[in-house]
């Protein structure tokens, strides 16, 4: 492999590690501070208890989440030199914003977690809450970046020179809105349905068990609350693509053809060399009213774009086809679990929903995976939409097949041991100690 | 003059991430290096102390290289190529500290278990600091040129030099020194415990004198520019400060007096890095990258001394509460009753 599809590839992997524990950092604390909430409002010691087991979670996760953020922070350098050589400058201010979030996080995490005993149960409650903020404002500051990566503004290159840099023009840039929003969302719906996969395999032993009622009930009302802001904004977002990246547009819907009517093709196999999408699932005119708002409206295919700005079409549009996809199953159950919460309470009773929303565990952090998919490998061959290539700033340090090996091993072993480890949290849960309601001195 | 406060606020956080993160990564090798009739009971000691703080002192370092790529990007660029392969251990290491502190803690309390990460903990904190002196003894080497923004000089340039290598010993034996102080401190109630870290910091402390010898002769031949940082008018005023501090803090750890040995010990360390930064201003790499050859545009740095001063406003006042509620006067054993 060349070193800089083996760059890519670590990247890649990186970011789709830590994409995980960044979205329950961010998603976890808004859990934990709705629990101790309703804690200080109804007295129900089932509420502190949940809101401590969930903090234990949220412990793990964090710290995996704190140091395969930083290993990105230097990645950019290790493996994308020239980019940050021009960037840094440019779109260096959000990422500044991002560390005194995260350092605000890092604090308050640490006040948190340790000071259950030290502080009034409301002011532990309020660092809760800055917890919750911080690290929401940390995602946001990131997700900026990448916007720019996307939507580049904020600077004139002259002779292939950045000159008049505008570092807020940089920030909010065409693409900050949506993706910031898509993102944010992301987490929160990720974070609710997988909570709820575990606390529903418990009921589905112990239907009776108040904490896991307690725990469902919170989860889900949390990424129910998201999945159908969530549409909108995928609505909305592909809209803004079609815009600001035509090409990424057409690699996601596999659209080679630029045509009036255009039809939404699900699944089927793009064929970059014939410029077809065969055995797809056509909806007529579907792209075109989408885009549009008018069936015979005109979608740029990519076929108007020279084939070297191609994306990997197969990728970007499976990817895509998959967070859809993923996105609409949990829309599904945020009604199935909404409809029989009206028809007949409690959920633990209703066995196939819960069933449901075990196997529908994954789902939010399929999409955000693929989500993360198509806004990279969409972006492609470009690091900086139409300024920058990925092949020109790529490290000329040779041998990165060690590095790549290393940090892929390094962070297998570190998932592994994380889903031990929030195994044996849950599982307490399940024992007659945690009945008792131990007194914990700290998590 | 933005540039100016930029500079200074880069290597407060240097200053800063020493003084608190390296302590840190001293309380790892004490932690590896626990030994006696108390192992265990240092261990717990030093994970108590480092529980609610770590990941706070952790963010000195993001701080330190997110105003390095925004206010001086190609001397970022320059750095993370020529020293890529120490930055990448250096990495693997705060990975595996941090990982393996939480996981000890989560996981089963059986000893066996608890070892087994106690010790890559333990020796992550001796590989991340280690890899941290001889990247900061590279910058300074004069060793990595950079022409038209491209490392000329390789992969292995500045790092692999004895200077290098002393570097990175140094900042083990100065972070070991710096926790086992702090340590006296944090035990306070325990004699026996605090006996056993005193003594670490006192052996430490003396063996501090050496191997700051050794970076001195070595740095002749590896790094001619801090070699001949001692020409200045402000060295022996410097040195005699830090000379001064460092006594201070070993006669403090004598007479146990702790509270005026961590002070001490702190100043010591603080002015050891503000000598090294007086050396290495106006060099970011010495000696092709300065910091005026590769800062931002003026706009950038503008906008960035506005971000630093309003964080500093929200984070320095939480810092402090974080402090003065787990490093306060109360102890664990003053927590509020469980209700």
């Amino acid at each position: 492999m060349s070193d800089l599809i083996l760059a890519r590839s670590q990247m890649a992997m990186s970011l789709a590690f830590h994409i995980i524990f960044a979205a329950m950092g961010i998603g976890m604390p808004v859990l934990m501070v709705l629990a101790e909430g309703m804690h200080l409002r109804t007295r129900q010691p089932v509420y502190l208890r949940l809101c401590r087991r969930w903090a234990h979670g949220a412990a793990i996760l964090f710290a995996v989440g704190a140091v395969s953020g930083t290993v990105l922070s230097f990645e950019l350098g290790l493996l994308w030199p020239a980019f940050m050589d021009q960037a840094g400058a440019i779109i260096g201010m959000p990422f500044s914003l991002e560390g005194f979030a995260f350092f605000t996080e890092a604090i308050f995490i640490g006040v948190y977690f340790y000071g259950w005993n030290r502080l009034s149960p409301v002011l532990h409650w309020l660092a809760g809450w800055i917890v919750a903020i911080s690290g929401t404002l940390s995602g946001i500051f990131v997700v900026t970046v990448n916007a720019w990566m996307n939507a580049p503004a904020g600077f004139k290159l002259v002779n292939g020179h950045v000159t008049d840099i505008d570092p807020v023009a940089a920030a909010l840039n065409p693409a900050s809105f949506h993706e910031v929003v898509h993102m944010t969302l992301a987490a929160f719906v990720a974070t609710g349905f997988v909570v709820a996969a575990v606390h529903a395999f418990f009921l589905l032993r112990d239907p009776a068990n108040q904490f896991h009622r307690a725990a469902l009930g919170l989860a889900l009302v949390v990424a129910g609350a998201s999945i159908p802001l969530q549409m909108l904004s995928g609505d909305h977002s592909a809209r803004a693509v079609a815009r600001l990246q035509p090409a990424k547009l057409a690699a996601m819907e596999a659209h080679y053809r630029t045509e009036a009517g255009s039809p939404i093709l699900i699944g089927g196999i793009p064929d970059d060399a014939t410029r077809r999408t065969r055995y797809a699932i056509r909806i007529p005119d579907g792209l075109s009213i989408l885009l549009t708002g008018n069936p015979h409206g005109t979608v740029t295919g990519l076929e108007d774009f020279p084939e070297s700005d191609w994306p990997s079409v197969r990728i970007v549009h499976w990817s895509f086809d998959i967070m859809v996809g993923a996105g609409m199953a949990m829309f599904g159950l945020a009604l199935w679990s909404g409809w029989a919460w009206w028809q007949r309470p409690p959920l633990a009773q209703h066995r196939w929903l819960l069933r449901a929303l075990v196997a529908g565990g994954p789902l939010g952090f399929i999409a955000i995976e693929a989500g993360w998919a198509v806004t990279e490998a969409g972006r492609q061959p470009w690091i900086i939409y139409n300024v920058m290539r990925t092949r020109d700033a790529v490290t000329p340090m040779p041998g990165l097949g060690v590095p790549f090996l290393v940090f892929t091993a390094l962070y297998l072993f570190l998932a592994g041991m994380v889903a031990l480890l929030l195994r044996r949290q849950f599982f307490d849960t399940d024992g007659p100690a945690a009945e008792t309601a131990p007194a914990e001195t700290d998590v | 003059m933005f540039e100016f406060i930029v500079i200074v606020f880069l290597f407060l956080s240097l200053i800063l991430y020493a003084l608190m993160g390296g302590a840190d990564f001293g309380g790892g090798m004490w932690d590896l290096l626990a030994t006696g009739p108390r192992a265990r009971e240092q261990r717990e000691a030093i994970a108590r102390a480092l529980g609610p703080i770590w990941e706070a002192n952790h963010v000195w370092l993001i701080l330190v290289v997110v105003l390095l790529f925004t206010a001086f990007p190609p001397a970022f660029a320059a750095l993370t190529t020529a020293l890529n392969i120490p930055l990448t251990v250096m990495l693997v290491g705060i990975v595996l500290r941090g990982s393996a502190f939480i996981f000890r803690k989560y996981d089963s309390s059986a000893e066996s278990v608890q070892l087994h990460w106690s010790h890559i903990f333990g020796a992550a904190s001796l590989l991340t600091p280690f890899f941290q002196g001889v990247i900061v003894g590279a910058a300074v080497s004069g060793q990595i040129h950079v022409v038209n923004g491209a490392v000329t000089s390789g992969f292995f340039a500045g790092w692999l030099t004895p200077f290098a290598l002393a570097c990175g010993v140094f900042a083990l034996v100065l972070f070991a020194f710096l926790a086992a102080t702090y340590l006296t401190v944090e035990t306070g109630g325990q004699p026996e415990l605090q006996n056993d870290f005193r003594r670490r910091a006192l052996g430490s402390g003396f063996a501090l004198g050496p191997v700051t010898l050794v970076v001195y002769l070595t740095s002749r031949k590896g790094a001619p520019d801090m070699f001949h940082g001692l020409d200045h008018w402000w060295a022996p005023l410097l040195l005699l400060a830090t000379s001064l501090f460092a006594i201070g803090a070993l006669l403090g750890l004598w007479r146990r007096e702790f509270l005026l040995a961590r002070f001490a010990a702190a100043g010591q360390v603080a002015l050891i890095l503000v000598g090294w930064s007086l050396v290495q201003y106006p060099h970011l790499v010495t000696p092709d990258l300065t910091f005026a050859n590769t800062a931002a545009p003026e706009v950038t740095l503008r906008l960035l001394v506005f971000a630093l001063g309003a964080g500093a406003v929200l984070l320095l006042p939480s810092l402090a509460f974080l402090f003065y509620l787990f490093k306060g006067r109360r102890t664990a054993t003053q927590d509020r009753p469980v209700k």
